[in-house]
């Protein structure tokens, strides 16, 4: 497309600020990308970015995301006397003298465990482990010094030093030595999540649960089915329902206590430092001054502060979201006074009102839609920093995930709580998004 | 609710029926004022006492081991504060951790240092504006699919602000908590956690940015038939630009924060030096990083406030806390 020399002179000189740009109207997207890479790029260095991600142990990142949405039977297959014994570490979760329908013993002393199907199966006798990988046979001799691997076997078996690796995906390995055999079976779902396994209700699925708490004979006789199922669930020694749902609890009580408390200090102080509703300067001052300053000082500090006067638990992260959130929102209600319209106060002071009746009838209804929508987003936000405050020594979920994730196995719980958060991040925020919008109309926020 | 004329001598008929139905509406209206108000002390008593049975000490008991423990917990002498935060040697050092504020310094060169806090500062820091960067970059290009009026298709819509609910309100400890246990301690951990809520958070304010923005110039391409990337780019970017990139620096605000708290639980930086010193009983340096965070927090608040200001004027603080 081409314009005549005429036609394009007409258009400089009428449009002359698309034309002539400055530098930086030309150039500055370009110039804040490059300066934006370029930080970027000294970041990576500054915080060791490539040498921390060559280091990461990422087999074991596979590992723990799977523990998130799966469990895994971990069985230690010993070889006594001839006969394959299996043997369960504390956690098992299977009940004692339970038939698994994956790892059946044979008559003859043997065992063989299947991976999802029968073409993938561990025929394990003491002298040798014959592995199936999709119905093939593969013999591995077991000899007082190991176990060998034949020569020529698939990817999936790896003779690693003296033992054997088995890789069957996602359903599983094993590792077979010279005295036993290690076998991880791993199933989609939470093991166990309703009762553990010294539960006389064990095996009991949702439906057999409600079931039960409907009809059938009592199976403890001193208390009822229903009482029976939910004692046994909240007492779940491998899941610790009660235990989680009290901590989620402690950190709603956090947040619900400290913004409260907060709403109702800051309340009379933001009076004392708007500028149109308390005539005196120094004051106001003063009072904005207080509020920078807690507001300021990082939730953290007061938390581990508090932490270490009240010892661990709700009070003290109680005590930091109040101090945090009355310098915030003290701020957040002084600005919103000070935006009242001052009609009202004057309509109240023409008829010879007192001060405090002047505030009551010409200020608070006009504020207190916008205070109590405030505190209802201070309310939303401070449910999840209590989670957070919480893992720093304050107590509640937070604790509980910290010390769940430092073990390094029950992530299976993590996901757990996290849903738990979600879920009720989710209903508060509901919640508190329905009242708001009754009281300043869906499309003030 | 004001009281008016109490009696209702010498009014009309009509009058008398309408101040008696004023009455009884304000009757209801306290009635369920009353109501509500005694459903939250209720609630508040409620959970005020569950906070007391539940903390390993109660209230009032521990109440004087707090005032102990603030009056004890003071530096041998004010220097000392200064001393923590420049690591200059102190007069009183014997051997032990509380006095030794010299042997982390970061040296440059063979005499030039930083001192240990404030090189932990500044992780902190970097941290937080990386996290604001990544996180905001994202953001910036999920909220386009979000918004109403650019996207017909109300799936992905639904889609895209699901995942960004969703990464608003997944703990971040947990991430943090996950990237540490790859990764080892250390400050990706904290950037991952930290970006990660930011897309959420960014993401919301910057899709009802989006939303709110002046369909004419869209039109207007439209009409000449841009496509539909053209019409995001040349119609809708330079409007909502100053709005974001303020959004952005009042979360750089809310970052540093939150790369803070991060530190403490595993992310490393100066969060971590506070809890240490804090728990080993360290006075002055314990004093020094909060006097260190909170001038951080004030600079960065008022340079932020500055730029915002100067960006979309006044009427960006009144926004955005709803989204912290």
């Amino acid at each position: 497309m081409s314009i005549s020399v005429a036609e394009s002179n007409r258009l400089h000189a009428k449009y002359p600020s698309v034309f002539e740009q400055n530098f930086f109207q030309r150039w500055g997207l370009l110039v804040g990308f490059a300066a934006t890479l370029t930080y970027l790029v000294f970041c990576w260095f500054f915080f060791n970015v490539g040498p921390a991600l060559q280091n990461g142990k990422w087999d074991r990142a596979a590992i723990y995301v799977q523990d998130w949405y799966s469990w895994r039977a971990q069985p230690r297959l010993r070889f006594e006397d001839g006969v394959v014994v299996p043997q369960w570490s504390s956690r098992g979760q299977y009940a004692e003298d339970t038939t698994i329908d994956w790892l059946t013993p044979q008559d003859d002393g043997s065992m063989i465990a299947t991976f999802g199907n029968a073409d993938d199966r561990l025929e394990i006798a003491t002298t040798q482990v014959d592995v199936y990988i999709d119905g093939v046979g593969y013999p591995i001799a077991i000899t007082a010094d190991g176990a060998t691997a034949p020569a020529d076997v698939p990817a999936a078996i790896e003779q690693d030093g003296a033992k054997v690796l088995v890789n069957y995906g996602f359903a599983g390995q094993a590792e077979i030595r010279a005295n036993q055999v290690n076998v991880q079976r791993r199933f989609f779902g939470w093991a166990n999540f309703l009762y553990d396994t010294n539960s006389p209700l064990w095996g009991n699925d949702l439906f057999s649960s409600i079931g039960l708490m409907f009809s059938g004979d009592r199976i403890v006789p001193e208390m009822s089915n229903a009482q029976l199922v939910l004692d046994q669930w909240l007492n779940n020694q491998a899941w610790q329902h009660g235990d989680i749902l009290a901590k989620l609890m402690q950190t709603l009580v956090m947040a619900f206590v400290g913004t409260l408390f907060a709403t109702l200090f800051a309340f009379p102080l933001a009076f004392i430092a708007a500028r149109n509703i308390t005539a005196n300067r120094p004051a106001n001052w003063l009072m904005k001054r207080f509020f920078d300053f807690i507001r300021s000082i990082d939730m953290l500090i007061w938390a581990l502060f508090f932490t270490r006067g009240f010892g661990p638990g709700p009070i003290p992260g109680i005590a930091a979201i109040f101090f945090t959130d009355t310098g915030a929102l003290g701020k957040v209600y002084a600005e919103a006074l000070e935006n009242v319209d001052d009609k009202q106060r004057e309509g109240m002071q023409s008829v010879g009102a007192s001060p405090l009746s002047v505030n009551r009838y010409g200020v608070v209804p006009q504020v207190l839609p916008v205070f109590v929508s405030q505190s209802l987003y201070f309310w939303e936000s401070n449910t999840r920093s209590a989670t957070v405050i919480g893992a720093v020594g304050a107590g509640g979920i937070g604790l509980k995930l910290l010390e769940s994730m430092g073990t390094n196995s029950d992530w299976d719980k993590v996901a757990y709580m996290v849903l738990l958060i979600l879920m009720v991040v989710f209903i508060f925020d509901n919640i508190s998004n329905a009242i708001r919008s009754r009281l300043i109309g869906p499309a003030a926020h | 609710m004001a009281d008016i004329a109490h009696s209702t001598d010498g009014l009309s008929h009509a009058n008398t029926t309408l101040l008696q139905h004023y009455r009884s509406q304000v009757l209801t209206r306290r009635v369920y004022s009353i109501l509500i108000v005694l459903g939250i002390l209720v609630a508040l008593l409620a959970a005020m006492n569950y906070a007391n049975a539940a903390n390993s000490g109660k209230f009032f008991e521990r109440l004087p081991y707090m005032f102990d423990f603030i009056k004890n917990f003071v530096p041998e002498d004010p220097f000392e504060i200064f001393r923590a935060m420049f690591d200059i040697a102190s007069p009183y050092y014997d051997g032990s951790q509380k006095f030794d504020y010299t042997s982390q310094r970061v040296y440059l060169t063979d005499s030039l240092y930083i001192p240990q806090f404030i090189y932990q500062l500044i992780i902190t820091v970097n941290i937080a504006i990386v996290s604001t960067i990544i996180g905001g970059s994202i953001a910036f290009c999920l909220c386009f699919f979000a918004a109403t009026n650019l996207v017909g298709a109300g799936a992905v819509r639904w889609i895209v602000r699901r995942i960004m609910e969703v990464m608003r309100a997944f703990p971040e400890i947990v991430i943090a908590g996950l990237l540490t246990a790859v990764l080892s301690i250390g400050p990706i951990a904290a950037i991952a956690a930290v970006s990660l809520h930011t897309i959420g958070a960014l993401g919301k304010l910057f899709f009802e940015v989006v939303e709110n923005a002046d369909m004419k110039p869209d039109e207007g391409l439209q009409s000449v038939g841009a496509s539909w990337l053209e019409r995001v780019r040349y119609a809708i970017v330079p409007q909502v630009m100053p709005n974001f990139v303020s959004y952005a620096l009042l979360r750089t605000e809310i970052n540093v924060r939150a790369s803070t708290i991060i530190g403490a639980v595993g992310g490393g930086g100066i969060g971590e030096a506070f809890r240490l010193s804090i728990s080993r009983d360290h006075a002055a340096k314990t004093y020094a990083i909060v006097i260190l965070l909170l001038v951080t927090v004030i600079i960065i608040d008022q340079f932020s406030g500055y730029l915002r200001q100067k960006l979309v004027g006044k009427a960006s603080f009144e926004l955005g806390r709803g989204a912290a």
